[in-house]
């Protein structure tokens, strides 16, 4: 089914407007945000409000922005000059791309976990201390107690305890995403960006990185890729489908799963399109 | 040299793997003359003694034979006038080894043959016969004191050779295969640690050994931060775009300009220019023999550093661009500025690559020849370029090279014949130190590659 036979009333965007957040406050404010990649849009005008302390899945067809739209969430693509952003996201209040704003602080802030797990060429116990080193801790009995505390919240510690000084690289796969979840969550961030963190993993690493996200709201925002519905229907208590750079509804995610305001959400989740 | 992989095709295959067999034995072919050439001069071969038919004696190491006559190695240049004799294979009416011919090095007039026939002392004794002999294996082994040999060689022309003349003695004829092979590692050693005797034909080659050294160490010093500084700005500050390509053209290319080209630029720039204005600021005093305006061991460095410059960078470059941005990304999302990121995890993963880098900058560099010449090298210079004498590294002295005393030796020196043996021993050395240094390449890199590929696995 193409975008054509979508009714006029569908095509419609939702603001989040629709959504709001009895039991807290708004994490992420996304305001009318727009971006393109070498004059190719690839976000239109979007508005989106992340709660904070949920879990928040972005879910949506390959290609449609996802990405793009949570690597504007801690200003990734300032390394990429061919980007042009229009519009405004508020932390916490505070515009991110204020003047005042050190991006170094907010990257530590929004922490990410890539597709693909990314460990440097370090041992475990390295790769943990690694940002709570450059926060300029250096007493080995601080960071010791930072990296166990870190490695336990993602559920790793017993895995690697006997041998933190092996190499990052000699883990598996789901090991590895659990240790980049356990180097970000080491520099105590607000918020945790996942970009599909399970995707290059098998079911039952997968399950644990879920059982993980679930576990960490309680501590910080988590907003997460996936284009797995399963997933997002699994962990998120708000879900946000996105289609070719467009918000087309946001809700909570029982809400969204069971009774869809708009066609072309249903015809995504029940997979019929996508 | 890779070839590209034909499949299926006979021809191509046939063709293509006859290059790949041409070449290697091209390559093997080299190193088995060069280094059995350059490691046979140091074995003490038997000395032959020859009655011709028209009654004259020769005595000699045969060395070659073409056409049905023979190349004997008859040293005796002061009595003689030259070294080498032809001599027809059919006018050899007998061929004896006599046990008491002697094989000496002098330190002026080369090598002599022939036999003791007495002995001075400091005492004023004068020894005979076994007696002299056994005083004189007693004074090379440091062990008695003799002033004058008396010797003669085989057609009985009588010669003194003051003692401390003589740079090594031995009687081959009467060493057994251990004596040999123990007065061979000595030869060796003798060439590795001393300094060229008689005008260059003999000795050894320790200051060539040093001066080479010594420059490419300098040369490393000044060619590793700038070409590392140069590519981490090429690579990773300046903003990519046309600007920067043109940059990467021009050093690739700046790869392939001629080695002497730089010595000429060297001699304009380094020496003339900037040693000029040395002098007169601060070396004015000695003027007009010029201190840092004439070449020397800085100057030489400097040009080759200017010559390996390109070979770094490229290297370097190539080390950085193999960082995933997966790893780079990783690093900022945890809070780290891009100098942190490059400090922390970009450029220890390309530290291999850095080093491969200035490893092929320094054999580069050790094997050039052509623009040392213009910038600072000398055909002797027996005294190494550091002493206890402030300020210590003379930079503004001569210094000798590896490279260009091959030259030397074998075009420019006096007897460029005899010299020849020392040669291919100098080439030898310089293969040697060449091959060790790419060896080092070759392994760090396959480190690296192992390194990504663990990478890419995961
Ligand atoms: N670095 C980039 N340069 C140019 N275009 C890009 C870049 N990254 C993504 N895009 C384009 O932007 C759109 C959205 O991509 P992305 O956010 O990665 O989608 P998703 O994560 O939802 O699969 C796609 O059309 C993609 O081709
Ligand atoms: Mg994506």
């Amino acid at each position: 089914m193409s975008a054509a036979s979508f009714s006029a009333a569908e095509t419609q965007r939702f603001s989040s407007a629709v959504v709001d957040f009895p039991s807290t406050s708004s994490c992420f404010d996304i305001e009318a945000l727009s971006l393109a990649y070498e004059g190719k849009p690839a976000l239109r005008d979007l508005t989106l409000r992340v709660p904070r302390h949920r879990v928040t899945a972005f879910i949506g067809p390959s290609g449609c922005g996802k990405s793009t739209l949570l690597r504007g969430l801690n200003r990734l693509h300032d390394l990429n000059d061919q980007v042009t952003r229009n519009g405004h996201i508020r932390l916490e209040g505070q515009d991110i791309h204020g003047r005042d704003v050190d991006v170094a602080e907010l990257r530590r802030r929004v922490g990410m976990v890539f597709q693909t797990p990314n460990p440097f060429p370090m041992s475990i116990y390295e790769n943990v201390a690694y940002g709570v080193r450059l926060q300029g801790v250096k007493r080995k009995r601080e960071l010791d107690e930072i990296v166990e505390w870190a490695l336990q919240s993602a559920a790793l510690w017993e895995e690697v305890k006997a041998d933190l000084h092996a190499s990052a690289w000699t883990l598996s796969g789901g090991q590895q995403q659990r240790l980049v979840i356990a180097r970000t969550l080491a520099v105590r961030p607000d918020v945790l960006l996942l970009d599909e963190p399970a995707s290059a993993l098998d079911p039952i690493s997968t399950l644990k990185i879920e059982e993980l996200i679930r576990g960490l709201k309680s501590q910080l925002t988590l907003i997460l890729v996936t284009h797995n519905m399963q997933q997002a229907a699994r962990v998120s208590d708000y879900t946000a489908f996105l289609h070719a750079g467009e918000l087309v509804e946001y809700a909570p995610t029982d809400t969204l799963f069971t009774n869809p305001r708009l066609r072309r959400t249903e015809d995504y989740i029940t997979g019929r399109v996508g | 040299m890779r070839i590209p992989r034909v499949g299926g095709d006979g021809v191509w295959r046939w063709l293509s793997g006859a290059c790949v067999a041409l070449s290697l034995l091209a390559v093997v072919a080299l190193l088995v003359l060069v280094v059995t050439r350059g490691l046979a001069h140091f074995w003490p071969a038997d000395i032959e003694q020859l009655t011709l038919d028209d009654g004259q004696r020769i005595a000699g190491i045969a060395r070659g034979s073409e056409a049905g006559e023979q190349r004997y190695f008859t040293a005796n240049r002061d009595l003689d006038g030259e070294v080498w004799r032809w001599v027809e294979t059919q006018a050899i009416e007998r061929r004896e080894t006599p046990p008491e011919l002697l094989y000496a090095e002098r330190r002026d007039w080369g090598p002599f043959i022939g036999r003791l026939t007495a002995l001075e002392t400091p005492a004023g004794e004068r020894l005979q016969g076994a007696e002299a002999e056994r005083r004189l294996r007693r004074a090379l082994a440091g062990d008695a004191e003799v002033t004058t040999l008396h010797v003669r060689n085989v057609e009985g022309r009588a010669l003194e050779v003051e003692f401390a003349q003589v740079a090594s003695l031995s009687w081959p004829n009467r060493m057994d295969i251990g004596d040999k092979l123990a007065a061979w590692g000595h030869g060796v050693w003798r060439f590795l640690s001393e300094a060229p005797s008689d005008g260059n034909t003999g000795g050894g080659v320790w200051p060539a050994i040093f001066g080479t050294l010594l420059m490419v160490i300098l040369m490393s010093l000044v060619v590793t931060p700038f070409g590392v500084l140069a590519a981490l700005y090429l690579n990773e500050v300046a903003r990519q775009g046309p600007l920067t390509r043109l940059v990467r053209i021009a050093v690739r290319n700046l790869a392939g300009v001629p080695s002497i080209v730089y010595g000429v630029f060297g001699l304009g720039v380094f020496v003339y220019g900037l040693g000029g204005h040395l002098d007169s600021w601060f070396f004015a005093e000695r003027l007009p023999s010029p201190t840092f305006g004439t070449g020397g061991l800085l100057w030489a460095s400097l040009t080759l550093a200017l010559l390996t410059l390109p070979v770094v960078i490229v290297a370097t470059e190539e080390g950085l661009a193999r960082v995933p941005v997966a790893l780079r990304e990783g690093s900022l999302a945890l809070g780290a500025t891009r100098f942190e990121t490059l400090r922390r995890v970009v450029v220890p993963m390309a530290l291999p690559s850095m080093l491969t880098g200035v490893i092929l900058a320094v054999a580069r560099a050790a094997g050039e020849v052509a623009p040392l010449m213009l910038v600072g090298v000398a055909k002797l210079a027996p005294e190494i370029p550091v002493d206890g004498e402030f300020p210590y590294l003379h930079l503004d002295s001569k210094f000798m090279h590896l490279g260009y005393h091959l030259f030397d030796l074998g075009f420019a020196s006096r007897d460029a014949e005899a010299a020849m043996p020392l040669v291919f021993a100098t080439a030898t050395l310089l293969v040697v130190v060449i091959v060790v240094l790419n060896l080092t390449a070759i392994i760090l890199r396959h480190h690296l590659r192992a390194r990504h590929r663990a990478l890419e696995h995961s």
